[in-house]
Parts: structure tokens; C-alpha cells; sequence
């Protein structure tokens, strides 16, 4: 840019307002920042991904199955846009790990004797595969590893089809298909209690008597194969072998909640840097319209001496671009490092061997455009009014002041009012738009602030629906499979087992018209006391003898009410497919489920009183030792400690929460800040003449800062209800776009969130009110009263 | 004799604007009595209204001393400055003003407000012949109008010392002669000793005495033996 006297100008106008400029900058940056972070952690997540699933080659199709002979695999391949194919073993086992004495379960994933996966290969952080002629090797899952700070060579011991083994750790390893390690119907990874275990496949084999046998397939698909063709055949072929129903990766749990975490983070993308821009935009109107103002007689002078509109016009858009631009620049350098950030505590979760980072020029070139488009829709009409202003009119001071009384004192009100509170009200009612904006625009810090205080009191009310109403049990008990109900019995003579009842889980796809889900019906026994199904208002559902209670979101998706039928296709044991009544809606934040009388499940199962599982309250007292005799029962699948699950969900989620609660608030106070000091800036410099008489009248310090900062005091607090109003629906709308059948995210937010919120931005008002005040101490008494304004 | 309202002696200003320093006052000495009305004249640049600023407590001088009613203004804090405006002078200003958002009423209002013993609005604005206006917010009133207003402000506290700072500067001759008549009635009336300074000679002759200002010093002094009325005044 070359230093010419407009330049200049240009030059020392921005570094007179660096106040007001750096401020705008600042919520230009939050806009920026967040926009960047968001979509270059998403994109850099995804290219991550893609580069892990195609280089690991995460398979398409997934199916578990109770046992097939290995001749099945060709009839596999052979259909039509299959391109690879693998048979495996997979088992759920129970581990007693050293020095640690809870309950632990595992999964185990055959790998073929050769070491080499065609498809879900096993990336090997540390050490090697497992040897097939040694049967007590086994790689890792790394979360798995890190958790219990394993060594290679280590040795934990493994409860392998009803029999005690010791394994050592050869190897440390993550795959596509466990890039978030979630045990099914977990809430929350927890690294401690639950892992993924490789071994080689001829061991399991053995362990599993699955010789020249498999129960569980993964395949892919030629490009432009026909995946559901490919699901439908797969069903068939492999339905006499026990399948429990073959899916794509749309339902394969780590790809579907990386997928859901990536529709998060394109919603957050959306709604915050638009937050930003649009206070940003605003702001800068404000100033632009206020310095071309008060810069008519500068304008009128330039124009005498020959400057055309466009000149005049183009520098102070330059004004703004400068602004823009310093914005971009340090909201990119902030986005870069944030997304990076964010990047590192998504690895927390999901686990990549590697991430890699990238920002996208397109990216960066989307948020150029957007901040300088909302930049310009703010500043044209100030800009376009200074350009095209006739120099002789230029020349004339600006029209005085028209002021009326305000609405409440033509009602009356009037005479309660002393002369500063009536200057405050005028004040605020002579530029109802600005006033408006202002109010808008602090009330939207707010509801920053609320919106992500939001998640954790959501989360608080979904673990206390969950965990303290629905269910009250201490201990669930899963069976590798079902069993009789006098398992109950056995458990109850435990000794600290202080009650137990028995639940009857049955995995089956729910049918509805052309709209299917694939879940699971859970059975719960007549009289149950640890297991409540909630209605809307979290009463307890009493289950008839007879028909189905959905969760509401459930019926909502494939379209049924009370009173419809329901075509239920079990896809366990026989796999009967039968009707039943839907009897009533359930509320459930977590999961979709089907939930019927135990008899009443056993009788559409057509089997006796089975069970799936038991569940139990504990007497703490005697927690360690039913944990040795759970892991010691054969029939004991694994065991899953209420408590324990809580504690670890919070353990996951307590540093994101606390970083972006960091993020939100200093965004919030960014915003607040924004907007009341340039608000008090721009009504400093309206004003300062009018302050400084009073002044010299006889009026003090604090009585001419009672009227300027009084006035933002009365925006800042008329923001702060609208702004618990924006922030309600601000979480409403995020519930909404969050909502899905893994989570439904209650709008609960809690007195605290709207106390914190409002406090941060009281706060910000105040020191942005603090600022100003020390330059209400300073007003040069004498220079205002000589000119003419 | 008449009792002392300001006493100044020696009284210098200094200006320090970086590398030059401007010398405003150069050593005053004058005094202003109870009741009096003086007019300050000088050409511009002469001193006249930095006299008045730190005889109005809103500047500091380099040197010297003034005393209200014996006590030492040039010593006073800032807070005892602000009371001393509050409580015992009247501004006039050459360009009024008044705060926009205010109705004539109210500006006064503004000031008998946080006033010891004012004077009820509707009466300082009766003494300046604008009851009938005192609804009309400031953008609604003429020049003079609004200067009437401010000497209205400037009296409902009933000050002891009126400081005008040409206030007839901004103003037409009709609508000046109107205001200066203002001043003349409350200065009768009141009996508030009135400082005016103005570049124009001829207000002069309604003053009791003029104080000649020239490069900072006081170059004469005028008793005037015979007062005009202020509707005398040609210019």
C-alpha cells in the first residue's frame, strides 16, 4: 500500500481507534477461529480417516453369525460386487488384569495364522502379530494398552470359552474397525474395562472348537456394487448358519459414531462463526457510520480539492478491509492451532495411527469471502453515504440532535425520573436499531455461553434419567448365552448380592412399512424394581402381559403408534418373525429399544423362562469378591459396574468439557467486550460535549459515568433474559440437529449455566465499562467547550 | 467599598505544547467584587479565556494565586473544584451548551437538581422570558433562544459569579442585544457578580468596569461612570 495522504490518513485513524478496531477484530478473529478450527478438524478428520479405512481396507459389510464351515466363504465371494472376503473368529471374553479389580471385558478378533488380514488390517503401534504356533500371544488394542500402562511381554489372564488362560502382549495395535472402542451399549469409551484383543485365529479356533469353521465375516464391495443386493444375499446364505443379521457400515459402531461426531462438527462449523460474523458485521457498521460522520468536514475537503466518490468511497472500505483482514489473519493462526487442539482430543476417542492435519485452502478462502461479504453487507451503506455526500453539504455540521421524550414519560412516569435517567432513556430510544442490535448482539454472547454450558447439565440429566430412574441396578450381568432363569437363584446366594433379577435381551430388526431398525428387545421381569420404563414425564410404564413398548423416538422413525403392529424379525435362535401390539412410548435419552414382559418375549421366542443376564444390587462390602466369582463363572459373559461406567463417561468427557466450556467463555466475553466498548466508545465520542458540560456544571465523575455507562448497564442487562431466551433455542435447535438414534440430547439447562453465562457477560460489560470510564476521567474540559460540534 | 469575590495575583499560564511553550497569561492581577459586572475584552489569543477557565476552577494556573471568597482556588483538588462549580458558579457558554436530550426545563432542571439552593426552574426561565418555551427540546429553539436557556441554567442555582464566555458570540445583533439583556436583568436583580469577555468593544459599555486583556497581561482598566442598557448597544 503506498503511503499516500490518504494512506496515511487511513493509517492514523486506525491506530486513533485502536481500541474500537481491535475489538472488532477480536469477534471477527472468534469467528474466524471457530470456523477454522471446526472445519479443519472435520476435514483433517476425514482425510484421516479415508487415508486409515483405504490404506487398512475397513471392510463394507459386516456379519455375526453363531457357526458356518469354511466352505461358505466361496459361495460368499462369488456374489455379485463382493471384492474381498474374510471369515473370522470373535468372541466376548472376561480378563482379570493385574492389579486392577473390576470387572473387564474384552473383545477378541481372529486374525488369519499368516498374520496378513486382507480386509480390517491391524495397524501395529509397538511390537509384532501374534505368532500362530504360540497359543498365548496377543496384540492389544492401544487404548486398551495405555490404560493399564501395558508393557510388552506383560501377562494378563483371560477367561477363553469358559477356561483360564494367561496371555502375553506381543504387539500393540489399532484397526478401521476400532477407531472408537466402545462396548456394546456402552455409553462412553472406557479404556479400563473394556479392549480389543487380537490372537491368531487357529488359537481361537481351537479355544472355540470353530476348526475349519467361522462366526463372523467382513467383506467389501466392488466400486458401484449394489450393498444391499450384497446384505440380502449375504442374509440368505448365511441365515441356517445363526446369523444375527448382516449390516453395512452405516450400523457398524465406530463408523457410525465417528459419522455422527463429523454431522456435529459441520453443525458447530454453522452456527457460531455465523453468530461472530454477524456481531462483527454489526459493530463494524456501527463505527463506519459513526467516523463518517463525524468526518464530513475531512470528506467535504477531499472532495473540494478533487477527490472522486470512488477514492472516497474506496478508503473506507480499505478501512474495513483492514479490519477484516488483521481478523482473518490471526483468526486463522487461532483456528489452525485450535483445530489442531481439537484434532489431539478427538485422538483421545477416536484412534487413528496418525493424524493428519491439514487446512484446506478452500477452507480458508471460504471464510475470507464470508467475513469480507458480511463485512461490506454492514459497512456499504455508510461507505456509499460518504462517497456519494455533496461537498458543500459536507461542510455543514450534521443536522443537531432530534430527541423526544421517551415512551414511559409520555404515560407519566416522567416525574420519577431525575434529569441523567431521562438523558439515558432518550438516549437509548433515539436509535431504537442500534439499542436493538446492541441488546442482540450481548444477548447472543449469552447464549454462547449457555449453549455450551448446555451439554454438560444435558449430560448431568440424561446419566441421572438413565442411571437413577430407568435403571437402579449396580451391577449388570451379561450370559455368553441365554439361559435358565434359576441363574437367578444361583446369583442371589452370592454372598453381598443383595437382590437380583433376571432381563431377556433379543437382538431383532423392528419393521414398520417400509421402514426397518435394527436393535435389540429387551424383556424385563413382571414387578421389576431395577429396571423402569419411563413415559414423557419420567413416570414409570407399567408392560402389559402382552405387546411392545418402543422407545419415542423409535416409533417416530418408522412411523408407528400405539395400537399398530409391529412385525418383529428375531434374529436370534430360530429367528421367528412375528406381530406384535405397540402398547406405549416410551422416553429414552440413550439408544432405540423394544421393551416387552420377560414371559411375554419367551413366549413370541417360543422357549421357556430364559434369561440373558442378571441384574443385581451389591452390598460394596463384598464388590471385590463378586467380582472373582463372576469372572470364575463360566456361563458369566462379562459384568458391567454402574457406577463405574458413570465415572468413566465423565473421566472421557471432563477435559473436552472443560476446554470447550474455556473456548465458549472466552468467545462469550470476546462478543460482550465487543459490543459494549465499542457501544461506549461511540457513545463517548456522540456524547463527550455533552459530558464534559455537565462537567463543567458541576457534575462529577461518577455522576456523567453513571449516564454514559448506565445506559450500556441497562443494555447489558436488557440482553441478558433475551439472551437466556436465544440460548434456550440455541440448544433447542442443537438437540435437534444432534438427535439421533445413538443420542437425543434433552434441552435441560440449569440455573447455574444461566447464572454463569450472565455473569461472564456482566463481567466483560464491566471491564469494558472500567475502560471507558478511565477516559470519562480524563475529558478535556476546556477543548470541548470552544468548538461547535 | 464592595466585598472581594476573586482576588488573582500574579496569576501566569503556561502552555507546554511540546516544543514551544505559549505563554497565556503573563502575571494578572485583578480583583471582582460583589454585585459587579465586568466585561473582559481582548482580541483572540489576548489571555481572556484562560482568565476565565481557571477563575471558573476548570483549569490549573502555571503561577500565582486566586482566591474565592479568601480561599485559594489555584491550591484546590479536583474534587473541591468540581464542588466549587456545583455549588457556586454559573456558566455561560458561547455556544450554549445545552444537552439535546433535554427539554428547556429539564437543562435548568439539570442543575437545580444537585444545587444547594436553587432557584424552581420555571422561575430562572420566567427570568429569561421563555416560560412559554420550556418544553421545547434544544433542536426546537433558536441561537438565542437556546442562550437563554443556558443563562437560565447558569442562574437557578443562584451562583455568586455569572462567567459568560461570549456569549453573544454565535448570535445575530437582535438576538444578542436580547440575551445580553438577560444577563443585565439577573445581574440587577440578583445581584450576581457577572464576568462577560467578549472581543466586542462595544458591549463594554454596559459593564461596570473593563478589563482590557493584550498578549497576556492586563493592558488597562475602565470604570464605567455611566452603565448603557444593554438595548442602547449598537455594533
Amino acid at each position: 500500500m503506498p503511503m499516500t495522504p490518504l494512506n496515511t490518513k487511513l493509517t492514523r485513524d486506525l491506530w486513533r481507534m485502536k481500541g474500537q478496531v481491535l475489538a472488532i477484530v477480536i469477534v471477527i478473529l472468534c469467528g474466524i477461529a471457530t470456523f477454522i478450527m471446526f472445519m479443519s478438524n472435520m476435514d483433517s478428520l476425514t482425510i484421516t480417516r479415508d487415508k486409515f479405512y483405504r490404506e487398512y481396507v475397513f471392510a463394507d459389510v459386516f456379519a455375526n453369525l453363531k457357526r458356518a464351515p469354511e466352505s461358505i466363504k466361496e459361495r460368499i465371494a462369488a456374489i455379485p460386487g463382493v471384492a474381498l472376503v474374510e471369515t473370522r473368529i470373535t468372541a466376548g471374553v472376561k480378563l482379570a488384569v493385574p492389579r486392577f479389580e473390576e470387572p473387564v471385558t474384552a473383545q477378541i478378533i481372529s486374525l488369519p495364522d499368516n498374520g496378513k488380514p486382507l480386509i480390517n488390517k491391524v495397524f501395529i503401534r509397538k511390537g509384532r502379530l501374534p505368532d500362530a504356533e504360540k497359543d498365548d500371544e496377543v496384540m492389544v488394542g492401544d487404548t486398551f494398552a495405555e490404560a493399564h500402562g501395558f508393557a510388552l511381554g506383560d501377562r494378563f489372564g483371560a477367561v477363553i470359552n469358559g477356561k483360564w488362560k494367561q496371555l502375553t502382549i506381543v504387539g500393540v495395535g489399532l484397526s478401521p474397525e476400532y477407531v472408537l472402542q466402545l462396548r456394546p451399549g456402552a455409553i462412553s469409551p472406557d479404556y479400563k474395562r473394556y479392549g480389543i484383543l487380537w490372537m491368531t485365529k487357529s488359537t481361537l479356533a481351537t479355544a472355540y472348537d470353530m476348526k475349519g469353521a467361522f462366526n463372523d465375516v467382513v467383506l467389501t464391495c466392488a466400486p458401484h456394487a449394489n450393498e444391499n443386493d450384497i446384505i440380502r444375499q449375504l442374509d440368505n446364505i448365511l441365515d441356517r448358519y445363526g446369523s444375527f443379521g448382516s449390516y453395512d457400515r452405516n450400523d457398524q459402531m465406530s463408523h457410525r459414531f465417528l459419522n455422527e461426531e463429523f454431522r456435529g462438527l459441520e453443525n458447530f462449523s454453522f452456527i457460531f462463526p455465523t453468530i461472530f460474523i454477524a456481531v462483527a458485521a454489526f459493530l463494524l457498521n456501527v463505527v463506519i457510520s459513526r467516523t463518517v460522520n463525524t468526518q464530513r468536514e475531512q470528506v467535504a475537503v477531499l472532495k473540494a480539492f478533487g477527490y472522486g466518490n470512488i477514492k472516497i468511497g474506496w478508503h473506507y472500505f480499505k478501512f474495513v478491509l483492514v479490519i477484516v483482514l488483521l481478523g482473518i489473519a490471526g483468526g486463522t493462526a487461532l483456528g489452525a492451532w485450535l483445530g489442531k487442539l481439537l484434532g489431539d482430543l478427538y485422538m483421545e476417542f477416536y484412534r487413528f495411527p496418525y493424524l493428519i492435519f491439514r487446512l484446506d485452502i478452500k477452507i480458508f478462502f471460504a471464510a475470507v469471502v464470508i467475513s469480507l461479504a458480511a463485512a461490506l453487507a454492514g459497512t456499504i451503506q455508510s461507505i456509499r453515504a460518504a462517497a456519494k455526500l455533496p461537498p458543500a453539504e459536507a461542510m455543514r455540521p450534521e443536522q443537531p440532535a432530534k430527541y423526544r421524550k421517551a415512551f414511559f414519560e409520555r404515560i407519566g412516569l416522567a416525574r420519577f425520573l431525575s434529569q441523567p435517567a431521562r438523558i439515558i432513556a432518550r438516549n437509548l430510544q433515539r436509535k431504537p436499531l442500534r439499542t436493538l442490535l446492541s441488546i442482540i448482539g450481548i444477548a447472543f454472547a449469552c447464549a454462547t455461553m449457555i449453549s455450551s454450558g448446555f451439554f454438560k447439565d444435558a449430560v448431568d440429566y440424561m446419566v441421572h434419567v438413565q442411571f437413577s430412574l430407568a435403571q437402579r441396578e449396580d451391577m449388570k450381568v451379561t450370559f455368553i448365552e441365554p439361559t435358565s432363569h434359576n441363574a437367578v437363584y444361583a446369583l442371589k446366594g452370592v454372598r453381598g448380592i443383595e437382590h437380583a433379577e433376571g432381563y431377556r435381551s433379543v437382538p431383532a430388526r423392528l419393521r414398520f412399512g417400509h421402514r426397518s431398525y435394527k436393535t435389540a428387545i429387551e424383556g424385563i421381569e413382571r414387578g421389576s424394581t431395577l429396571q423402569y420404563i419411563l413415559d414423557e414425564n419420567l413416570k414409570p410404564i407399567y408392560i402389559p402381559p402382552s405387546g411392545i413398548v418402543l422407545t419415542d423416538y423409535l416409533a417416530e422413525y418408522l412411523g408407528i403408534g400405539p395400537g399398530d403392529m409391529l412385525t418383529v424379525e428375531v434374529l436370534e435362535g430360530e429367528r421367528p418373525v412375528r406381530q406384535v401390539p405397540v402398547v406405549a412410548l416410551a422416553k429414552q435419552y440413550m439408544g432405540l429399544m423394544g421393551y416387552m414382559d420377560t414371559a411375554a418375549l419367551n413366549h413370541l421366542m417360543r422357549e421357556g423362562n430364559a434369561i440373558s443376564g442378571v441384574s443385581v444390587v451389591v452390598d460394596p462390602l463384598y464388590k471385590k469378591d463378586i467380582y472373582k466369582k463372576l469372572i470364575q463363572m463360566p456361563r458369566v459373559a462379562g459384568a458391567v459396574v454402574i457406577k463405574d461406567e458413570i465415572r468413566s463417561f465423565y473421566d472421557t468427557q471432563a477435559e473436552a468439557m472443560l476446554i470447550f466450556t474455556f473456548i465458549a467463555t472466552l468467545m462469550a466475553g470476546a462478543i460482550t467486550f465487543g459490543v459494549v466498548y465499542n457501544s461506549a466508545r461511540i457513545a463517548l465520542s456522540e456524547r463527550s460535549r455533552e459530558l464534559s458540560s455537565l462537567r463543567v456544571l458541576g457534575y462529577t465523575r461518577g455522576e456523567i459515568s453513571y449516564i454514559l455507562l448506565g445506559e450500556l448497564a441497562l443494555i447489558t442487562l436488557a440482553a441478558i433474559p433475551v439472551g437466556f431466551l436465544i440460548g434456550r433455542v440455541l440448544c433447542i435447535y442443537i438437540a435437534r440437529m444432534a438427535a439421533s438414534d445413538i443420542f437425543r440430547i434433552p434441552v435441560v439447562i440449569e440455573p447455574a449455566t444461566y447464572s454463569l453465562a450472565a455473569a461472564v457477560v456482566v463481567a466483560s460489560a464491566a471491564i469494558s465499562g472500567l475502560i471507558v470510564r478511565h477516559r470519562l476521567d480524563h475529558l478535556d474540559l476546556i477543548e470541548v467547550l470552544k468548538a461547535r460540534e | 467599598m464592595n466585598k472581594t469575590v476573586f482576588s488573582v495575583q500574579n496569576l501566569t499560564k503556561i502552555y507546554d505544547m511540546g516544543e514551544v511553550q505559549v505563554h497565556a497569561l503573563r502575571g494578572v492581577d485583578m480583583e471582582l467584587y460583589e454585585g459587579e459586572m465586568v466585561v473582559l475584552l481582548g482580541p483572540s489569543g489576548s489571555g481572556k479565556s484562560t482568565l476565565l477557565n481557571i477563575l471558573g476552577g476548570l483549569d490549573t494556573a502555571t503561577d500565582g494565586i486566586v482566591s474565592y471568597r479568601g480561599k485559594e482556588l489555584t491550591r484546590a483538588t479536583d474534587q473541591e473544584l468540581t464542588e466549587y462549580r456545583r455549588y457556586h458558579v454559573g456558566f455561560v457558554f458561547q455556544f450554549y451548551n445545552l444537552i439535546p436530550s433535554l427539554t428547556a426545563w429539564e437543562n435548568v432542571a439539570v442543575v437545580t437538581e444537585i444545587a444547594d439552593h436553587p432557584m424552581a426552574p420555571e422561575k430562572a426561565l420566567a427570568m429569561v422570558d421563555l416560560s412559554d418555551r420550556k418544553d421545547h427540546f434544544p433542536s426546537q429553539l433558536s441561537g438565542g433562544e437556546q442562550q437563554r436557556v443556558a443563562i437560565a441554567r447558569a442562574i437557578s442555582k443562584n451562583p455568586e459569579v455569572l462567567l459568560c464566555d461570549e456569549p453573544t458570540g454565535a448570535l445575530d445583533f437582535k438576538t444578542g442585544i436580547l440575551v445580553l439583556e438577560a444577563l443585565d436583568r439577573v445581574n440587577r436583580e440578583l445581584g450576581t457578580a457577572t464576568v462577560i469577555i467578549t472581543h466586542n468593544a462595544d458591549i463594554a459599555a454596559m459593564a461596570d468596569r473593563v478589563i482590557s486583556l493584550r498578549n497576556g497581561i492586563i493592558a488597562d482598566v475602565n470604570v464605567n461612570e455611566k452603565k448603557k442598557p444593554p438595548s442602547e448597544l449598537r455594533w
